[in-house]
């Protein structure tokens, strides 16, 4: 299928091994042990609790908890990908108008805090919710059927997800040569066929690489579903802590979601095979010429207005009203200041931080692949699939014991969002890195330039979009953390996300939509800075 | 005696007026100026506290009788008291480090009250009490924590090996069964299980006499239940106290066997019992009220506490400890002595609706009176065995 002349899918490689700088071995060398930290306190902890543990694993009721998450996991990343997919190709192929504002909205969701939106979700449309209430004025429906189990929590988790996949998707439709689909389409392919035929196999490994990511996210996220009541198998990590206070069995049943987390990512390593993926003849070096929708561009519009009104105009409306209905009967808002400048201040921090080290480890993955660099990447997956609390907590444990002087400060803060979030900049990293023809920067290097000037002059500019993807995840999602926020950050440090947790958690609706409106709000300024921004610098491709 | 220190006039006044707009909230509060006095006299032993003048003014609106339902809140109080406050020697630069498991929403004001009227800067680490004290225990001795104030007596049972006793002083502003035996920590606010039903379609009279009655099947699909919540459990460690094991184990496999709808904790109870999605929940008495605070009277759904007493009326703690290890004992101290308070548990009545622990502080009036409700006599040391709990609640398969 993906026989398409450009995009080679030889095995080998052209250009003979180089062994990688030191600098760059001795960088992942350090990320990866940053990485490991907490799988070793998982050692440590579950070590500790002895065989006890482990006979809380072998009992019918946990296995089928993983069966759920599994179930979750693989329907949540097919929806969200089915959704993003075809959204990346609207937004970057067609001459839909607004593309840039709609591209803004529809990222929205990654900002949104999952509790939030299974709280929002679940008054809305629970089975005697706001909607039913509507419906039985208008038209006498007592009752709609139930949104939580499994439907509510693939609903909510797809829907929070999606943008994983969108991001590094529209980044590489960006990139892709325009005339790979214009000789499909000489040679009388439809847009369709081109698109199924040409474009999907050349966009696999960055829709992989998000798929990935939100398989991940589905198998930590603890707030949508317990919230919707989906018993997964991080819930049953929670309830060891929550109600036991038992580490050593939080411990033990996180090792297992380790696993999980593994397998899961060797299953995407393997479904990469060895394909290359950039360009290897000069190319068209110019824009795409937008599809023409024409009488489409009204079911296209009314999509993307669905998804924006299920994702951000919808759960708006409903904090809305929570915030006119407390504030009607009188309730005080918390002051959000100090939050607002916590929260926008942490995340460009570590938005920027993470693409410092994203950057070099992924020159090194693509350009240098060795069993060190593989060894970074999949671990870097690991934190992301563990519950934040789990990561926090053995931050606590090493900064107590043997970083003293960083604990409860911002830097270890910093260094545990390296530590969670390291993938979702990686992969966007490594996704526009791959199709950057390695010949372009060895064409640099011949000219007279050094390994660093050819970074910064050519490898770096022809990713421009990836890292703004990369750095755009980051971003958001560092806006809405909230264990690591909470345990880690200062004494006293307040972010948006956490006192709209503090609020919610004891029924505070006008102070928790106060909150989560500003975060919503703040979040998109920024993002709508790099997407818009981005768009107007003009469409970099890796070509040519 | 030295006088010359004396805390400026203003900052008091601005102490007493923060928490006289909380007090408006309650119905009258009887010789609010002097628990104010009395409340700053406990702020810390190094200060005198001199009342010169107060004045309480409580003005009731009159409302017509038959307007009254029993869980409306009076709110037009309206009190004016002038407090002066001299104090001696005011400790420079002294601070304290809480870790609260307690919200911010809930109990931030108090705590900068506490800061207010004393000069001690407090430093404070929110997050859920489980997290907090998993925190506490990875720490251990090197934690900057001074005083960890926890949400449920399970938290502070399992950090219990890292607090220091507490003064007699303290000790004696809460009930004996609202605290730790030996001292290590103490209850600050008493919280009631209780069960939340719709009142669309019940009253009282309607619901049954003891939690045994929900093993009718007439209450299949339409009870509520949170067994991974800490209070919940804390509950079952209660039945397993009074009933014993067996019987625990068969109230609960009667419960389970009427398939009762799993909530990940209180609040969404609450509103799906308001909602008629279920018609029962087993939850904390505090909750029906911030729901009410929000959306009046109109809420549908109150709290009914089982006549026929047992377990399933248990009265259970919110509470502080200082730690062994803490680096500033004595403002730690000061600020449990502050919530134990008549000002503090006047706070704690008026905003979140929870039951005074020290002698001579009225419940709110929205809240049924602890004595109208027919608790067990359990001790806090027969509530700390949650791993049998858990232990009992897996066999059964009830938890994950």
């Amino acid at each position: 299928m993906a026989s398409v002349p450009a995009v080679e899918t030889l095995p080998g490689s052209l250009t003979p091994r180089r062994s990688p700088p030191v600098g760059l071995t001795l960088l992942a060398v350090a990320v990866t042990a940053l990485l490991v930290l907490p799988v070793i306190y998982l050692g440590i902890r579950s070590f500790d609790a002895g065989t006890e543990a482990w006979q809380l694993l072998a009992r019918p009721r946990i296995a089928a908890v993983i069966g759920r998450s599994l179930l979750l996991v693989v329907s949540v990343t097919a929806v969200a990908t089915a959704l993003a997919v075809p959204i990346a190709w609207l937004l970057t192929r067609t001459d839909l108008p607004g593309r840039r504002w709609w591209t803004v909205v529809m990222v929205l969701p990654l900002v949104v805090p999952s509790f939030v939106y299974a709280l929002v979700a679940g008054t809305a449309l629970g089975p005697r919710g706001l909607v039913q209430q509507g419906l039985e004025a208008l038209i006498g429906v007592p009752e709609l059927p139930s949104i939580y189990g499994f439907p509510g929590a693939l609903l909510a988790l797809a829907l929070l997800t999606y943008p994983y996949v969108l991001l590094p998707t529209m980044a590489a439709l960006r990139r892709l040569d325009p005339a790979l689909e214009e000789v499909s389409r000489c040679l009388g392919r439809s847009a369709l066929r081109t698109f199924a035929t040409v474009t999907l196999p050349a966009l696999r490994p960055s829709i992989a690489a998000g798929a990935l990511l939100a398989a991940l996210y589905t198998l930590s996220d603890f707030g949508a579903v317990s919230l919707l009541r989906y018993e997964t198998f991080t819930a049953a990590i929670f309830v060891q802590y929550e109600s036991a206070f038992n580490r050593a069995g939080a411990a033990a049943l996180s090792l297992v979601l380790v696993a999980t987390a593994i397998a899961i990512v060797a299953l995407e390593a393997r479904s990469r095979g060895r394909s290359r993926y950039h360009s290897l003849g000069p190319g068209a070096n110019r824009e795409y010429r937008p599809i023409q929708l024409r009488r489409w561009r009204w079911p296209a519009f009314a999509g993307l207005s669905l998804v924006t009104f299920a994702t951000t105009v919808g759960p708006a409306a409903v904090l809305l009203y929570w915030l006119i209905r407390g504030l009607a009967a009188g309730e005080e808002l918390l002051e959000l200041v100090d939050p607002l400048v916590n929260s926008v201040g942490v995340s460009l921090l570590a938005a920027a931080i993470l693409l410092v080290v994203a950057i070099p480890i992924g020159v090194l993955l693509v350009r240098y692949p060795s069993p060190i660099a593989r060894l970074v990447e999949r671990g870097s997956y690991v934190g992301f699939a563990l519950p934040g609390i789990t990561v926090a907590i053995a931050f606590i444990f090493f900064g107590i014991h043997v970083a003293r002087p960083i604990y409860q400060t911002v830097v270890l803060l910093l260094v545990a969002y390296v530590v969670l979030f390291l993938p979702t900049t990686l992969g966007a990293v490594r996704a526009g890195l791959l199709q950057v023809d390695p010949r372009t920067e060895e064409a640099a290097r011949t000219l007279g330039k050094n390994p660093r000037q050819v970074l910064w002059r050519v490898t770096i500019p022809a990713v421009r979009g990836s890292l703004a993807a990369g750095a755009a995840m980051a971003f958001l999602l560092v806006m809405k953390e909230l264990p690591a926020a909470l345990l880690l950050g200062p004494i006293g440090f307040r972010t948006l996300a956490t006192v709209t947790w503090a609020a919610a958690d004891e029924a505070f609706f006008a102070q928790a939509s106060s909150s989560s409106l500003l975060l919503i709000v703040v979040a998109s300024l920024p993002l709508a800075f790099i997407l818009v921004r981005r768009g107007s610098a003009g469409i970099l491709r890796a070509s040519g | 005696m030295l006088r010359d220190d004396s805390v400026s006039l203003d900052n008091t006044a601005a102490a007493c007026r923060l928490s006289r707009r909380r007090l408006l909230r309650i119905g009258a509060v009887g010789a609010v100026g002097s628990a104010a006095a009395a409340a700053l006299a406990a702020c810390g032993e190094s200060q005198v506290v001199t009342v010169e003048k107060v004045v309480t003014q409580t003005q009731i609106k009159e409302v017509p009788v038959e307007k009254v339902v029993t869980q409306t809140v009076i709110k037009e109080v309206s009190v004016e008291r002038v407090v002066t406050v001299e104090k001696l020697m005011p400790p420079k630069q002294q601070k304290v480090t809480v870790y609260s498991g307690r919200s911010e929403s809930l109990v931030a004001p108090v705590l900068a009250q506490f800061g207010e009227i004393s000069g001690v800067d407090v430093q404070i680490k929110y997050a859920g009490t489980p997290a907090l004290a998993a925190t506490l225990l990875e720490e251990g001795s090197n934690s900057p924590a001074d005083l960890f104030y926890a949400q449920d007596p399970g938290g502070l049972g399992a950090v219990e090996p890292l607090f220091a006793p507490l003064p007699q002083d303290i000790l004696d502003r809460s009930p004996e069964w609202g605290r730790h035996a030996d001292g290590l920590w103490t209850g600050v606010t008493g919280r009631a299980r209780t069960i939340v039903y719709n009142n669309q379609k019940f009253t009282e009279v309607d619901l049954p006499d003891d939690m045994f009655g929900f093993h009718d099947s007439a209450w299949k699909g339409r009870i509520g239940w949170a067994p991974t919540n800490g209070s919940f459990q804390a509950m079952v460690t209660g039945m397993r106290a009074v009933w014993g094991e067996d019987r625990t184990a068969e109230w609960l496999q009667g419960i389970k066997a009427n398939e009762p709808i799993e909530f990940p904790k209180n609040t969404p109870q609450v509103a799906a019992a308001a909602a008629g999605e279920i018609d029962v929940g087993f939850v904390n008495h505090y909750y029906l009220h911030r729901f009410m605070s929000e959306q009046g009277e109109s809420f549908n759904a109150r709290n009914y506490h089982v006549r026929g007493g047992g377990p399933g009326a248990l009265i259970m703690v919110s509470g502080a400890g200082v730690l062994a290890s803490a680096a500033n004992p004595e403002p730690a101290q000061a600020l449990i002595r502050f919530l134990l308070s008549d000002v503090g548990q006047s706070y704690f009545v008026a905003n979140t609706f929870e039951y005074p622990m020290a002698p001579g502080v009225k419940t709110h009036p929205g809240v049924t009176p602890l004595d109208a409700i027919n608790r067990p006599d359990i001790a806090p040391a027969e509530l700390t065995d949650l791993q049998g709990t858990q232990d009992l609640l897996r066999r059964l398969e009830i938890l994950p």
